[in-house]
């Protein structure tokens, strides 16, 4: 026999964690950087999102100045630089890397500050779409009475055509929100508000159905069995299990909103017509695109890009924020 | 105008001298694509302007306008004027002659009776004629001889020139069309799709919305004429296919109408096979000068509407100097290329009402700041825009969506910014923008902004109608539903007075002259409207084809009798 005696109790004792502790966000990283296209998806929106914020102190452009005078003659429809490589005789400029357009505005400059554009009105009318459809999803399948009332008016909303319901807004609310927040502002306001309040329904729809199959499982019976709060149970319990279906929402509501205000544009109920976003960019240059496919090709790709981007960002963030799936 | 008339017959002569020597059907055959297919050739049943131009290479009327606007008699000996007694002097009546020998292409001889059926034809009340308003006042159509024929109006007409004149309104056999008058007009299916005519084409096939083939009217007045034998005319597809097919692949000598971007057009014809020609109508792009105030913050009643004069465009030299500050000759470069052409004119043709001024003709930047400095509008807050007593130069710039409408409008808020004056741009869709709804605040009617650019036209080639839509009280506003074509609210008693005036003289020359002055009134003397550019219509015909006079005041198949080969 040995005197050396086994202390049960310290051996009992953890002395220190086997590992080091891990937080949930921690988790969600670790699932989400597995996702290849989510971390390219993610790279490209945060890389386009930079590039547009900061890019107009980097090229300092003005995208509206045509050249002065008679130099327009001169100074439009510049190729873009790399048509140098396969056709010499192209008229290229340093000055304007990505040339210009057929009355001389540089078309770098007019890619900056449509992709300002198109981006906030895409990420402002996707967050206010998604708040609306969030919303009325929750409450409607939480609460039975405001069940049926809300589903109707999301119906109702549903089977309203957007383009003649735009046309009446422009008519009505145009002249206020110019004369208080100024042309561009005011219509900012104003795409952003009308795309934002028809575009919630399916996300509540799709919330509504989530909400209504959680609320009847034993851990929603338990939180209300001590005694919580329908609020709590609402932020706590429900809306971390629907968050992934949000984010689906959302990032189609960006999608859908960045090609609904090129739309817009084009039918002339958007910003000025001097004031460039991708979707106008585009639009604009579909007459001209045997001889200058760069100017489809350009905003073209940099709508499919950041759609696509969002797309596999979301489809990532969905894997990694959803505990059954994740760590699989 | 004797003297006139008899240079400009020398000329002609000199002109088709060559061509008299050739032969009829030496050249073999022609091929016209119409990228709109007839259905029809009776245009009194079709206001279809490819069924009125097909029609015509069959079909024709007693004068018709030739290129430049002038009346030419075509089937009659003379045009009648007051000037030879054609017209009478109360202007209520106006006598033809019909040319001495003409035949039909079956044999038969053409008479006055043909013209007076031809008028009973259209006029006939149970029938729905597509030309009725060349007819308009006509009280009756009598015919004292075999070669005369006398239209009597309800009221004095000082443009007489509607019935059996233009490519609207050819005579029609009465022998072929006698059982098809009426309700039965529709009915006469080989009449109406083989008309028995006098013009240098007969029908051999016609297909309808397809192809028509037509050979040489062996009875055709000219014995020399027509050069080509065989006729084809194709019609369908679009524009764009219709210009590659005569420029680029020379398949057919002549497409019509050619809508296209100039840049597109050059391409086309840079394949070496044709040309494009561009033929110019009274169709203006124009800047507007709103007279009144469209401030949001008047009541509607009063908003745009005479009772509140602007506050800055009433100023002259403000209208002025934003005029002198746009460079025409770069607007027509970068829009229109060969199909527009710098004007300072409201009515730019036909060329004897055209005053041909050219006073806006090149930019004046520094002219247009100093005219603003002198008429007291300084930028004395230094924000880069001019003011004066508080008012700023900051003008809402409206037009429709329309991609070259968007350039101008960049280019020109440009140079407005140059002269310090501040410009919002705003595009509205044409259908609304054109659409006339008194309920909606865009239309070009309401004129809720400071300026506004469109083009506009009239028909025929009398200036008269359009220029009267300037009276004062023809403003749209909110008693007249927002109706009415005076949209600038120009008001001026000394225009209203030569309206009058151009309504009671008969005499072209001076209708010329009272029109010329008309249009200076509204456009050099007050800078009501600015003028920016003629725009015109755009054909293209192969190079190998002769003797193409692009006319937009009539059919422009007009003079295919002269059309040759050329090597």
């Amino acid at each position: 026999m040995t005197d050396q005696a086994i202390d049960p109790y310290a051996a009992l004792q953890d002395k220190e964690p086997p590992k080091a502790p891990r937080s949930q966000w921690k988790d969600v990283w670790d699932q989400f950087k597995h996702h290849k296209g989510a971390l390219f998806g993610g790279g490209f929106l945060v890389f386009i999102t930079l590039a547009v914020l900061i890019g107009p102190w980097l090229w300092q452009v003005d995208p509206q100045a045509t050249p002065k005078g008679r130099e327009i003659l001169t100074m439009r429809d510049i190729r873009p630089i790399y048509v140098a490589l396969w056709d010499n005789t192209a008229k290229v400029d340093w000055a304007h890397p990505l040339g210009t357009d057929q009355i001389g505005r540089d078309f770098l400059a007019n890619l900056i500050a449509g992709g300002r554009a198109s981006m906030a009105v895409g990420w402002a009318a996707m967050v206010l779409a998604l708040l609306i459809g969030t919303a009325v999803g929750v409450v409607s399948g939480y609460f039975k009475k405001a069940d049926f009332w809300l589903m109707r008016f999301t119906d109702l909303v549903l089977s309203l055509p957007i383009l003649p319901l735009l046309l009446v807004a422009v008519t009505l609310f145009r002249q206020p929100l110019r004369a208080n927040f100024g042309p561009e502002g005011g219509m900012f306001i104003l795409i952003v508000g009308v795309i934002g309040l028809t575009s919630w329904m399916q996300t509540a729809r799709i919330v509504r159905g989530d909400i209504l199959a959680l609320k009847e499982r034993e851990f929603i019976l338990a939180a209300r069995s001590i005694g919580t709060t329908s609020g709590s149970i609402i932020m706590r319990h429900l809306l971390p299990n629907v968050i992934s279906p949000i984010m689906v929402s959302a990032t189609l509501g960006l999608a859908t909103a960045i090609i609904t205000e090129s739309a817009l544009s084009f039918l002339g109920v958007g910003f000025p017509s001097d004031f460039p976003t991708w979707g106008k960019l585009l639009a604009d240059a579909v007459q001209r695109m045997e001889q200058y496919p760069e100017r489809v090709i350009l905003p073209g790709l940099l709508i499919s890009l950041t759609v696509l981007g969002v797309n596999y960002l979301g489809d990532g963030l969905r894997d990694a924020l959803d505990p059954r799936i994740r760590g699989r | 105008m004797t003297f006139k008339t008899l240079l400009m017959g020398a000329v002609a002569t000199a002109a088709l001298a060559p061509a008299a020597f050739a032969e009829r059907g030496s050249d073999g055959e022609v091929s016209i694509i119409y990228w709109q297919a007839p259905s029809i050739l009776n245009p009194y049943l079709s206001g279809g302007t490819k069924d009125i131009e097909s029609s015509s290479l069959v079909i024709e009327p007693l004068a018709r306008y030739n290129e430049v606007g002038e009346l030419t008699a075509w089937l009659a000996a003379e045009v009648p004027t007051v000037g030879n007694g054609g017209v009478s002097d109360d202007l209520t009546q106006i006598t033809w002659k019909l040319k001495e020998g003409l035949l039909w292409s079956d044999g038969t001889p053409v008479t006055s009776a043909d013209v007076k059926f031809t008028a009973d034809y259209c006029m006939n009340p149970e029938g729905g004629c597509a030309q009725l308003a060349k007819f308009d006042g006509v009280e009756n159509v009598e015919t004292p001889d075999a070669q005369t024929i006398v239209v009597t109006f309800n009221q004095p007409k000082p443009n007489p020139y509607g019935p059996f004149v233009g490519g609207q309104s050819p005579i029609i056999q009465a022998a072929q069309f006698a059982d098809c008058t009426g309700a039965k007009a529709p009915e006469c299916t080989d009449a109406n799709f083989g008309p028995i005519g006098t013009g240098p084409f007969v029908v051999d096939d016609f297909r309808p919305n397809d192809v028509i083939q037509m050979s040489a009217n062996p009875n055709f007045r000219d014995p020399a004429k027509p050069a080509f034998a065989k006729l084809t005319f194709k019609g369908g597809g679009d524009a764009a296919a219709a210009g590659r097919s005569v420029l680029e692949t020379g398949e057919f000598d002549y497409a019509w109408n050619l809508q296209l971007a100039p840049d597109v057009i050059a391409r086309m014809e840079s394949a070496g096979k044709g040309k494009a020609v561009a033929g110019f109508g009274p169709l203006v792009e124009r800047l507007e000068m709103n007279l009144t105030n469209p401030s949001p913050d008047l009541p509607p009643e009063t908003r745009a509407t005479v009772a509140e004069p602007h506050p800055f465009l009433s100023d002259i030299n403000v209208r002025k100097a934003l005029s002198m500050a746009i460079d025409r000759p770069l607007l027509v470069e970068v829009g229109y290329g060969t199909a527009g052409k710098v004007t300072c004119d409201l009515v730019p043709a036909p060329a004897m009402f055209a005053s041909g001024d050219q006073h806006c003709a090149t930019q004046d930047i520094d002219g247009a700041k100093a005219l603003l400095d002198e008429a007291g509008w300084t930028d004395s807050d230094g924000d880069g825009i001019r003011d004066k007593d508080g008012v700023k130069l900051s003008i809402l710039y409206q037009t429709s969506t329309n991609a070259v409408r968007q350039d101008f409008q960049a280019l020109i808020k440009q140079w407005w910014s140059e002269i310090g004056v501040e410009t919002e741009l705003r595009n509205l869709d044409a259908s609304v923008f054109f659409g006339g709804d008194p309920g909606s605040p865009d239309t070009f009617q309401k004129f809720y902004a400071d300026v506004e650019m469109y083009a506009n036209t009239f028909d025929g080639t009398d200036p008269q109608q359009y220029l009267a839509a300037y009276r004062c009280g023809n403003e749209p506003k909110p008693s007249s539903q927002w109706q009415g074509e005076n949209i600038n609210r120009f008001c001026d008693p000394a225009y209203d007075a030569l309206i009058d005036e151009l309504g009671r003289t008969g005499d072209i020359e001076k209708r010329a002259e009272i029109a010329i002055k008309m249009n200076n009134m509204l456009t050099k003397d007050t800078f009501t409207i600015v003028p920016l550019v003629h725009r015109g219509r755009v054909s293209a015909h192969s190079n190998t084809l002769g003797g193409v006079k692009l006319n937009v005041w009539d059919s422009e198949l007009w003079n295919v009798a002269d059309w040759h080969r050329v090597n």
